[in-house]
């Protein structure tokens, strides 16, 4: 009875996800669930044996016997008797029509309650939405014991009162959900639609919100039958519930009473409320991923395996032993993610680079190309189902691929620098940027505090900051997206790296900020002798900045070139195309249409690293 | 953020005085006869009517619950109608049982769901399928039944635990622990398996989020970037699952009282509501109310330091 008061429908699985409309097929795919069949299988038995209590048993559940008290299982009393010599199974059998009733006494009354008013609330909103909201949170916070006790006492022991009223306090629960996927929905643009053509409130709610709100209705629905179970023993085995009925919170308060004599009588009663209860928690859950509400949250797996891609039948293009100077080399350089029906999808199909310290290198493409993937396999930074390869994977004559996750930790960030695309999203928003600046620093530098904080002001008035007291004093949310970039240039060079990994790093921008944040990188370049990477499909970016070009087209480098050259004489169709494509529409910000279509393009990613602006 | 504290005291006020008062009406809802149950079947007609008049009954609803109100603003919370002791003694009694289980069940809840919920997030695979597959389970054991079967086993069998009865902190510390570990695990069961999945869930969230890898980036250790940063940004979706789990807990105290003959709040009320002793039933609906409120307010601060805008807004 963890759940006396409304602590969401939850249960251990929150349902406050806004759900899609169901889906049709929904059954089907719920009963291709093993756990789902099985959960239903009980439930359904249990509503049986219920239903067929009188033919199942001949014994009266009520009816005690004094003298044939605490009687052995087997004989007459197949499951024995207890305390005052009432026949277990009857007990058992009858009681499973208190809980059955119980519970859908409360999610009739609470969806009676929760429904309507969530809806009205959701499409109306105004001071109905208030009011209802108000009240709502006023019975969450009322401990729901002490209004079951009052009002029991008052109006005398029934158990089905008091699931009547705990369906009252509960019905916030249904309200907050329903409320919630009715929000969501008005704002849609088929909402309005049919609000422009004419169709009336009442048409709208049955035709388009009410749809919607019926699969997380459902999913609360089996959860609080749950609920109701463990509430309800809970008031029988105080002794309230309704006098001279069987049910299973009174089999155990009589078991409490003989618990030394015959523990035993805990096991039939106990075992019937967890299965059953654990039977609706399991349906609800079945019935979320059937009606795919929320989404099922992907699994994390522990660290990224270097596994050797599959074979491409696509050889890997020859490319020649890069130079011995070289800060960065990587050579047939593969990236592939597992999908669901067991096949694998490769991104990055075999790419080659190399980049002398103080040179750019541009790593050019169209969403998909596997640009961004590149640079995150360099990092070491793909989500944890990648699988990488590669033959070559060196940074400063070390191979990448044979340190441990650890030492690999130990080079990023010191030596080896990344620049996000969004700015707002890559700082940690419950954080001051000046802690989110100093933390690597001393990790890596050893600096104290008060060294640190010195150095990163320093930093942010480097990066063009007017008043890095304030900025170093801030919370993400209180800087514009060009200071927030510039935070974390800032953030990227802090430790001095000799590699620099930009993915994007003025996309998210605008214009004129564009401008300076690529000054600013170019400078830095200059002055730290950076080598860089700089992901981009901006070709102003590459014109600007960069020495060298590499374009990607499917996971594969199509071209590389120096950049003048590049532009002057694109060699391979695709560059011509890219370059055609931004001249038309310049400055390019846009995504690219894509050119054919990848029927390879991954699923989207764990983590938002599929490349390519967002 | 002092209007937004100011603000959020009145309306715990107001929740107070709304739940106070609609216990009131609802006490007066049914015609049963206070003062004959008071002095039982013998009493003459005589002596219920002086009863009456001396319980104040005699006189309109609207008049006696503006009394009530009127003195429990002057912190009068009366008298028990049974035992005419006053209620805030009575109350204050009782208080630190249901306070030292709910409180302990509350602390245990924290600790075990963060470490499970980040566990779970953070390593996968089988540790993760089998936390969510025990907390299904735990989730449909009612407490009282944990209960009973932990006071079997550790209390009957292994004679580690006392299986009845509470020990006042200030008698023997040692012993009032022991007194409420049985009862405190056995009500915190439910909640564990609540809010470890909640943190799992919105702890996975955090992962996913673009400023996780730019930790990372940074060379941050891994310890760090969870156990700071990650858990930091997951703690206000866990805080307030597990301040509806407080008020769940409270609940759940009282039936848990019962099964180890605890004589806190719960068994007062249970026996109060039962006698249809009005102004001690309401003194306890006050209390718990009260409790609440602070709970919230502490959670509303925990939120705000967690969370910076909403420190601002």
């Amino acid at each position: 009875m963890s759940v006396l008061s409304d602590s969401g429908p939850a249960g251990p699985a929150p349902v406050d996800a806004v759900a899609s409309p169901p889906r049709q097929g929904a059954v089907r795919r719920l009963l291709r669930s093993p756990v789902a069949v099985v959960a239903l299988v009980w439930v359904l038995l249990v509503a049986l044996l219920a239903a067929l209590a009188p033919l199942l048993t001949s014994a009266s559940p009520t009816a005690s016997q004094i003298t044939n008290a605490l009687a052995p299982m087997g004989g007459a009393n197949l499951l024995g008797t207890d305390g005052i010599g009432r026949d277990v199974l009857a007990q058992l059998l009858y009681g499973a029509r208190t809980s059955i009733v119980g519970g859908v006494i409360v999610v009739v009354v609470s969806l009676a309650l929760g429904l309507p008013a969530g809806i009205v609330a959701g499409y109306y909103r105004g001071r109905f939405d208030a009011v209802a909201s108000w009240i709502a949170n006023l019975l969450m916070a009322l401990p729901a014991i002490i209004v079951l006790l009052v009002v029991l006492a008052q109006f005398g022991r029934s158990t089905e009162l008091g699931m009547a009223v705990f369906g009252v306090i509960i019905a916030p629960g249904v309200f907050r959900l329903v409320r919630a996927s009715v929000l969501a929905v008005r704002e849609e643009l088929f909402v309005d639609a049919a609000r422009v053509s004419g169709l009336s409130d009442g048409r709208i709610m049955r035709r388009h919100v009410l749809p919607v709100v019926i699969a997380p209705t459902v999913i609360q629905a089996s959860q609080l039958l749950g609920i109701a179970i463990v509430i309800q023993a809970g008031l029988e085995f105080l002794g309230l519930g309704s006098p001279n009925q069987a049910s299973w919170g009174g089999m155990l308060s009589d078991a409490f009473q003989n618990i030394y004599a015959e523990p035993r009588l805990l096991l039939f009663p106990g075992l019937a409320i967890v299965l059953t209860v654990t039977a609706f928690s399991l349906l609800g859950n079945a019935l979320r991923d059937a009606l795919g509400v929320g989404g099922r949250m992907p699994r994390v797996r522990r660290r990224a395996t270097v596994v050797a891609a599959p074979d491409s039948d696509v050889p890997a293009p020859v490319v020649s032993e890069p130079p011995g100077d070289a800060l960065l080399a990587v050579q047939d350089l593969r990236v592939s993610y597992p999908k669901g029906d067991g096949s694998v999808s490769e991104v990055v199909r075999g790419v080659s680079l190399a980049l002398r310290r103080g040179e750019v290198l541009g790593l050019v493409g169209e969403s998909g190309s596997g640009k961004s993937q590149t640079a995150f396999a360099v990092l070491g930074l793909l989500p944890p189902t990648a699988r990488t390869s590669a033959e070559r994977l060196t940074f400063d004559g070390t191979d990448l691929q044979r340190l441990s996750p650890a030492e690999r930790n130990r080079l990023r960030g010191r030596r080896i620098g990344y620049i996000p695309q969004e700015p707002m999203s890559n700082l940690v928003p419950s954080f001051r940027i000046g802690s989110q600046l100093t933390e690597p620093m001393r990790h890596h530098l050893g600096l104290s505090r008060a060294e640190a904080r010195r150095r990163a002001l320093d930093l942010l008035a480097r990066v063009g900051i007017q008043d890095p007291g304030r900025v170093f004093d801030s919370y993400p949310h209180e800087i514009s997206g060009g200071m927030a970039q510039r935070v974390l240039i800032a953030g990227a060079v802090s430790c001095d790296p000799e590699l620099l990994i930009a993915d994007e790093p003025t996309t998210a921008l605008d214009v004129t900020v564009q401008a300076e944040v690529l000054d600013l990188l170019r400078s830095l370049v200059a002055e730290r002798d950076l080598g860089v990477v700089l992901v981009t499909h901006d070709f102003g970016v590459v014109a600007d900045l960069c020495d060298t070009v590499a374009v990607m087209q499917e996971g594969r480098i199509v071209e590389e070139a120096p950049a003048g050259r590049l532009f002057d004489a694109p060699e391979h169709e695709y560059t011509r195309m890219l370059l055609s494509s931004t001249l038309e529409n310049s400055p390019s910000r846009q995504d690219l249409p894509p050119a054919v279509p990848d029927p390879d393009e991954p699923e989207p990613l764990p983590l938002s690293s599929s490349g390519g602006p967002r | 953020m002092l209007l937004f504290l100011l603000r959020r005291i009145g309306a715990g006020i107001a929740l107070v005085w709304v739940a106070a008062t609609l216990v009131f009406f609802l006490t007066t809802l049914t015609g049963s006869d206070p003062a004959r149950r008071i002095l039982g079947p013998q009493a003459g007609p005589d002596e219920i009517a002086a009863k009456t008049r001396e319980l104040g009954l005699d006189r309109p609803v609207l008049e006696r619950y503006w009394d009530w109100f009127t003195s429990a603003l002057r912190g009068d919370l009366g008298a028990s109608w049974f035992t005419n002791q006053p209620v805030s003694r009575l109350v204050a009694d009782a208080l630190p049982v249901s306070l030292s289980l709910v409180l302990a069940a509350i602390v245990l809840t924290a600790a075990v769901s963060i470490v499970l919920g980040v566990v779970a997030a953070v390593r996968g695979g089988w540790l993760d399928s089998l936390l969510q597959g025990v907390s299904i389970v735990a989730f449909a054991v009612p407490n009282f039944l944990i209960g009973m079967v932990l006071a079997l086993v550790f209390a009957v069998q292994l004679g580690i635990f006392p299986a009845l009865g509470y020990t006042p902190f200030g008698e023997d510390p040692g012993r009032w622990l022991a007194s409420i570990t049985l009862p405190a695990v056995a009500l915190a069961i439910g909640a564990i398996a609540t809010v470890a999945t909640q943190t799992r869930g919105s702890m996975i969230d955090v992962l996913q989020q673009d400023y996780v890898r730019t930790l990372r980036s940074r060379g941050l250790p891994t310890r760090s970037v969870l156990l700071k940063h990650a858990l930091r940004n997951a703690a206000p979706a866990s805080l307030t699952v597990l301040s509806l789990q407080f008020i769940a807990l409270i609940s759940g105290a009282v039936v848990i009282e019962k099964v180890f003959g605890l004589n806190g709040l719960g068994e007062r009320a249970t026996a109060a509501a039962g006698q249809g002793d009005v102004p001690l039933v309401l003194g306890i609906v006050v209390l718990a109310v009260v409790v609440v409120v602070a709970v919230n307010l502490l959670l509303d601060l925990a939120l705000g330091w967690l969370n910076p805008k909403v420190r601002l807004a």
